[in-house]
């Protein structure tokens, strides 16, 4: 495998070529893709990724995730959101198994400002793997609801920002489900996104094990926090003859998994701020805790993939 | 008799002319003193109060407390604000009776409505 440095992906539709030329390799045999979750805190990363090293072909490849990094927040929840994004990078460039890709689940920024958004690209840009990034509803306030962060990361997208590409038999999809919102619904996809969804499927085998990403949950986490996707059926309609799908988002800054036939959800810590469990609190807003208990509640994941029936373990490390 | 009739129709004339304008400046001295304005609150990821009824030419002002930045969308777009951070407001002035509703475009679970209506 080579070890040539890789930008990120989307800016120049280079990386992802070269991605996909490296993974050529593997037609994907229905590997179980079943994932372990909500590991103990207490096992470090480090640890955990001290992997066997590969074995040329067959090989495991662990791709990572990082969300709600929130660049420009600095209310009472976390004065330093930069800081602790600066702080996951960090993390993520000591791993011992370098992680063939990363994952941005939105919420890039807090408020989809240039500085904002340049400033993340910036503390991003050392992570050392290509960066796969899909928008939250924070990157998509900007007048131009979007224009912002699709400048930067939607060259080579569809419509508002959504696309595939495969990793070593893995096939991955990046969702928008935060533009044009419907009043009084949750998130949404859309008839546009849901046609290309049925379209990029189409030529995918039942056995290809498939990940998908967005922002906002796919299912129902909490209706009255808006915490779901209201079309969320019609996309998980063309998702169900896969043996094995995996479906990874932010949004709502903690660890939720929920397992539905050959689907499994989970969503991520943010590195920024924790939010209540649903229906914990009067309004999902950023959760107060005292200073020394707040890394516990920060995070980064980590998903190993291993082909041909081995567990995948899905790793949701906390910074404390 | 015609042009006397003439004469009278053109005193009263000017008499409509000049009484509105009387009535024009009175009433503009009024609403300077008790403006018509009405804050909404948005706070706890709700638009409080969620139905408020003004009389036409009201000023609604919008005041985000949260943490969180929100917007207000009317459901038409006949009105949007940006996006609001914490302390930021939104003033948009209803003319004409009717029901405006609206929400927030980044979390759109939270709705709310204007409702005018003369006195
Ligand atoms: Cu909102």
């Amino acid at each position: 495998m080579g070890n040539e440095p890789m930008t990120d992906d989307l800016d120049d539709g280079m990386s992802r070529r070269r991605l996909l030329g490296r993974c050529a390799g593997w037609a994907g045999a229905g590997a179980l893709y079943t994932m372990t979750g909500g590991v103990a805190s207490s096992i470090s990363l480090d640890a955990a990724l001290a992997a066997p090293k590969r074995a040329g072909g067959a090989r495991p490849f662990t791709f990572l995730q990082i969300s709600d990094t929130h660049i420009g927040f600095d209310k009472a929840a976390n004065p330093n959101a930069r800081g602790t994004a600066i702080e996951a990078v960090e993390k993520i460039k000591a791993l011992a198994d370098k992680p063939d890709l990363i994952i941005h689940t939105g919420d890039i920024t807090h408020l989809s400002t240039d500085a904002q958004f340049d400033d993340a690209a910036q503390i991003l840009s050392g992570l050392g793997a290509p960066v796969f990034y899909v928008p939250g509803e924070h990157d998509f306030l900007d007048e131009g609801q979007g224009k912002a962060f699709l400048a930067r990361y939607g060259k080579g997208a569809h419509g508002t920002g959504w696309y595939s590409f495969d990793h070593d038999g893995v096939h991955f999809v990046a969702l928008n489900n935060v533009a044009n919102l419907k009043p009084g619904g949750m998130a949404h996809l859309g008839e546009e996104q849901l046609a290309w969804l049925k379209s990029d499927l189409a030529g995918q085998a039942s056995s290809t094990p498939i990940v998908v990403f967005g922002h906002i949950p796919l299912w129902t986490v909490y209706e009255a926090w808006g915490w779901g996707t209201d079309d969320s059926a019609q996309a998980l309609a063309l998702l169900r003859r896969f043996g094995s799908v995996t479906v990874l988002n932010g949004h709502i800054h903690q660890v939720i998994q929920k397992v539905e036939g050959n689907v499994s959800f989970h969503s991520a810590r943010s590195t920024a701020y924790p939010q209540p469990a649903p229906g914990a609190a009067p309004s999902p807003g950023p959760l107060k805790v005292p200073a020394e208990q707040l890394p516990s509640m920060l995070g980064i994941r980590t998903a190993r993939f291993v082909r041909g029936g081995e567990p995948i373990a899905l790793i949701d490390q906390a910074f404390a | 008799m015609r042009l006397k009739f003439s004469i009278l129709r053109r005193a009263a004339l000017v008499a409509a002319l000049t009484v509105p304008a009387v009535a024009f400046t009175t009433a503009k001295i009024e609403a300077a003193t008790p403006a018509k304005v009405q804050a909404v609150a948005i706070k706890g990821f709700a638009f409080t109060p969620q139905v408020v009824t003004v009389a036409p030419g009201t000023t609604v002002t919008w005041t985000n407390v949260d943490e969180d930045p929100h917007t207000v969308t009317a459901n038409d777009k006949s009105f949007h604000s940006a996006a609001l951070d914490t302390d930021d407001k939104f003033t948009f002035t209803f003319t004409k009776p009717g029901e405006y509703a609206y929400f927030c475009s980044l979390h759109p679970h939270m709705t709310g409505k204007i409702v005018v209506k003369a006195g």
